[in-house]
């Protein structure tokens, strides 16, 4: 039994750590803008009035949502370089990020979407606002608004997820504690100090969102009150 | 002068019930007229067929030159000519009064920023609420609220407004103060049509009423006829208060 | 398969098996903590209640890799001789325990004050009150939730490839290095994931529209 836990070992190596921890921001941060793109235009075709572009978002979402994010980097890194499209680690993470984190997106701002009362779709239009101008100034600021906290825990469960892509061997934090711990033998030290990164990173998450929330819903802002 | 707005034979369903049946009537330009009738004789139905939130079934309906069933109607320039006010007011609640007044003006008519914000301050001073410019429905009377909705269909300068029940929302002693904005909009000569509970107020504003019952217009005439019913049904309605 | 032998695909299905062991394993070790876990948030006094807080809080903030490694690597330097199945099924019940844990604390605080008030009124002790009163409805309000969760937790085997448990994917990766066909493979695999999990998908949300109905 090893009584002794020695952190200094691992800790010696924090500029990797800081690197590591840098690319888990990094990746989290890019994969969230673009997914948070995809998925607000998945979820106005689900709500939409295409049958069809609804069926394909939908099927989609469901794909994503009942397969694991390890299989779907799998197929993007590996598989899609079978057929002839190779892409880099860093690449195929964000791709594979990106489309996993778009479909729960889709399904949070679709539930947005649709909180919004119909009888405010007709006093816009009531307004001569055409269809598009109610969606994008009507439908989708106060839809937004509503799911921001839903989306924000998303989002943070995608920066852990991340660590995912460790195993196509992207540099990122979950990579960089492997190599340190086959190279110090101190286990547990180093994923603890790893554990706790992630908590932090968890931290800095929830405070850029509670930010651009704040920039972005002035109402939210002012009144402290949910819609 | 043709009138603003021409309703012939109308019928609509929904579904199996028929909620209009073979309605007709005239609106002259610059006439503020009442609909009356109890829930469920069509009243609502037939003021939003008026400005096509309902398709209707057979007959034809003209508002402001148009041909509201056409295939060929401008629906922009419908919603822009006819302003409809509603009884849940529908105030966008991300928005604050000024924001919410100012948004069609921006979009469909496409102002310039300042003259944005001049047209929004003197309707909301036309309505009595200058100095809640910026504050958000959710900080506001139920009467407030309903005043700001009246301010944003006026800011599209519209030629005809609708109101639907635009009172019965609102607690009491809140309704005073929106009846005194349509009482300035009727001297200023705005062509209105209201459905409405508030009798004394359709006996002091109205020049015409049209009493609406199971779905057809059962009496129509100028405003005495609240004091002189014709017909045995208005008569039982205006005895019964609602 | 067009191109997977036979022995190939039955070592897949061998896998498939294991996952689905390994989510049995982790369902029912971590529905077992996490019942502990919710029951001490509701009932304990509020020292153990922050603890269960913190240690929620805690696994829930933690990637579910670094659990696995962390059990997997860090138990032997402890002296204990831990194999892949162990440590899987070890950092999977802690992982499901916090989940488990909040889903079923929140149904039990969903469960109506009015019904601990008249068990209480009726002198039913707080065993009684637990056991005949407030579990059966909180069970009725848990399950839409845990069925949804018992998705996450057959997705999250997938992680046990990373320590060299043979479920699904590891096997799929040792096929894969025999046949080089990433692409076939992995698509039949997230296939075998979607037949697995669509249906527990597909039943959760059935169980929260029945639910909702029955409430309304």
């Amino acid at each position: 039994m090893r009584y002794d836990l020695d952190f200094t070992a691992p800790l010696a190596y924090w500029p990797e750590l800081l690197t590591g921890a840098a690319t888990t921001l990094g990746l989290s941060v890019s994969a969230t803008v673009l997914g948070f793109g995809l998925g607000v235009f998945c979820a106005i075709a689900r709500s939409g009035r295409s049958g069809a572009a609804a069926r394909v978002a939908g099927a989609y979402v469901e794909a994503i949502r009942n397969t694991p994010l390890l299989v779907q980097i799998f197929i993007v890194y590996f598989g899609l370089a079978s057929i002839g499209i190779k892409l880099g680690a860093f690449t195929a993470a964000i791709a594979a990020l990106v489309i996993n984190v778009g479909a729960y997106t889709a399904e949070i701002v679709r539930a947005g979407i649709e909180s919004v009362p119909r009888s405010q779709l007709e006093a816009a239009r009531c307004l001569a606002l055409s269809r598009w101008q109610v969606l994008r100034h009507v439908v989708l600021p106060p839809a937004i608004e509503r799911v921001w906290p839903a989306l924000t825990s998303q989002y943070v469960l995608l920066m852990l997820a991340s660590s995912i892509t460790s195993q196509i061997s992207t540099e990122e934090l979950t990579a960089i504690a492997n190599r340190i711990q086959s190279d110090t033998f101190r286990s547990i030290e180093t994923y603890l100090i790893v554990a706790a990164a992630y908590l932090a990173l968890s931290l800095v998450m929830r405070v850029l969102f509670w930010a651009v929330g704040s920039i972005a819903f002035p109402r939210r802002r002012r009144l402290g009150t949910p819609l | 002068m043709p009138p603003i707005v021409e309703v012939e034979a109308v019928c609509k369903r929904f579904g199996a019930v028929s909620v209009l049946e073979g309605v007709s009537f005239q609106i002259r330009t610059g006439s503020v007229v009442a609909i009356i009738g109890r829930s469920g004789s069509g009243k609502s139905t037939a003021l939003r067929c008026i400005n096509r939130l309902e398709s209707i079934d057979a007959g034809q309906i003209r508002v402001c030159g148009q041909e509201v069933t056409s295939p060929k109607l401008d629906l922009s320039r419908l919603h822009r000519d006819v302003g409809i006010v509603f009884q849940s007011y529908n105030l966008f609640p991300h928005l604050t009064a000024e924001e919410n007044v100012m948004l069609a003006p921006r979009l469909v008519l496409k102002l310039p920023r300042i003259e944005q914000r001049e047209l929004a301050a003197r309707v909301l001073a036309q309505v009595g609420l200058a100095d809640k410019a910026q504050a958000y429905p959710s900080q506001l009377s139920g009467g407030q609220q309903q005043r700001v909705a009246i301010a944003r269909s006026l800011a599209m300068k519209p030629k005809l407004m609708l109101f639907d029940e635009i009172t019965s929302a609102l607690d009491p002693e809140l309704t005073g103060e929106v009846l005194k904005v349509i009482e300035g909009l009727a001297r200023d000569g705005m062509s209105m049509i209201l459905v409405t509970h508030e009798m004394a107020f359709a006996r002091k504003v109205a020049d015409h009423v049209i009493f609406m019952h199971r779905g057809k217009v059962w009496e129509e005439g100028p405003a005495t006829v609240l004091d002189a019913p014709q017909t045995e049904e208005l008569r039982q309605f205006l005895g019964n208060g609602l | 398969m067009i191109s997977l032998t036979p022995e190939q695909l039955l070592f897949l299905l061998r896998g498939f098996g294991w996952t689905i062991v390994l989510s049995l394993l982790a369902f029912a070790g971590g529905g077992l903590l996490g019942f502990v876990l919710a029951l001490t948030r509701v009932y304990a006094a509020r020292s153990l209640r922050t603890l269960a807080m913190l240690y929620i809080k805690l696994i829930q903030g933690t990637p579910l890799l670094i659990l696995l490694f962390l059990t997997y690597f860090g138990l032997p330097s402890l002296g204990l001789v831990v194999e892949p199945l162990l440590a899987a099924a070890l950092g999977l019940s802690v992982y499901v325990s916090a989940y488990l844990g909040e889903i079923w604390r929140g149904s039990l605080e969903a469960v109506p004050r009015t019904q601990e008030e008249a068990a209480v009124c009726l002198a039913l002790n707080w065993r009684q009150r637990l056991i005949h009163v407030i579990l059966p409805q909180a069970v009725k309000i848990a399950t839409p939730p845990t069925v949804g969760f018992m998705v996450q937790i057959v997705k999250n085997t997938s992680l046990a490839s990373a320590i060299g448990f043979i479920e699904m994917v590891r096997a799929g990766q040792m096929i894969n290095n025999a046949t080089f066909r990433p692409f076939i493979v992995f698509v039949l695999i997230a296939a075998l994931y979607f037949a697995l999990c669509y249906p527990l998908s597909a039943w959760s949300r059935r169980l929260e529209g029945r639910f909702d109905a029955a409430h309304r």
